[in-house]
């Protein structure tokens, strides 16, 4: 069906996962530090597609589904943290809630 | 079919700057899912349909809708957008952003040089399912009860004490 090179999409999901990673060291809003989380699963999940069209076995897409349930519990349990953390602070600023003295 | 994986990939990559570089919230959320979209369609060139299914599905539509209510229930306001302005103007922005450049630099680097092996064929959810229950039977058995301990987590700590008292005054 189509003949991308593996290279190409192997370097676009590094680029999506360190624009991730940039999201999450350099925001302190909660919700956007959230966002830059689901766009690394994301990019690992291209990889994984990637991958799974260069030895044409179907693992690789069984990681992808995987990789969905952890964002979906992972954005259940993120979010009401959020609001937990909202409703105790008023705020969404993770610098704030430093009682770990993390 | 080329065209379209380089085309969505690069309507990825705008999208995803700008909901790491976005100021206010709603926006960055419409942003996410322009990036999810994207990425579907990149899915769906690498030759895995029934993934891009899903990725619509559950990630544009279910997760995201997750997000959108909860941001609706924050409530921020133009404060916020005036303190995330702030915020992003700052030299925290600078450290980050070289060390995130050296690493996508390493990555293409090593990447480019290797043989561009094109890949061909699609890998349909026929395939997929009977790989999904069949080596990976634990892990769906794994993913559920992830689930669950997802839900009893959010319940939990979505119960706010105080919410009741609140809305009677």
């Amino acid at each position: 069906m189509s003949s991308v090179p593996t290279n190409h999409a192997l370097i676009l999901a590094a680029a999506l996962f360190v624009l991730g990673a940039l999201g999450v060291m350099t925001r302190r809003n909660l919700v956007f530090v959230l966002m830059s989380v689901e766009i690394m699963l994301n990019a690992a999940a291209v990889a994984f597609v990637a991958a799974a069209a260069k030895w044409r076995q179907p693992d690789g897409q069984v990681i992808v589904i995987f990789i969905l349930v952890v964002a979906a519990a992972e954005v259940a349990v993120g979010l009401s943290l959020l609001l937990r953390i909202y409703h105790n602070w008023k705020s969404v600023d993770v610098d704030e809630v430093s009682l770990m003295r993390g | 079919m080329n065209a379209l994986f380089y085309v969505s990939g690069g309507i990825g990559i705008i999208a995803g700057v700008m909901v790491v570089t976005g100021k206010n919230v709603m926006h960055a959320l419409i942003n996410l899912v322009v990036l999810l979209l994207a990425i579907a369609s990149v899915f769906f060139c690498l030759g895995a349909p029934f993934v891009a299914v899903l990725q619509i599905v559950i990630y544009a539509g279910a997760i995201m809708v997750l997000f959108v209510f909860v941001v609706m229930m924050l409530n921020l306001g133009r404060e916020a957008e005036e303190q995330e302005r702030n915020w992003l103007s700052s030299v925290f922005w600078r450290v980050p952003a070289v060390l995130a450049a050296v690493l996508l630099a390493q990555f293409v680097v090593t990447l480019a040089g290797r043989e561009a092996a094109p890949m061909a064929g699609v890998i349909g959810p026929k395939a997929v399912g009977r790989s999904l229950y069949t080596d990976y039977l634990i892990g769906v058995e794994l993913a559920s009860l992830l689930l669950l301990a997802g839900l009893v987590a959010a319940f939990r700590l979505g119960f706010l004490p105080g919410r009741l008292e609140r809305d009677d005054e």
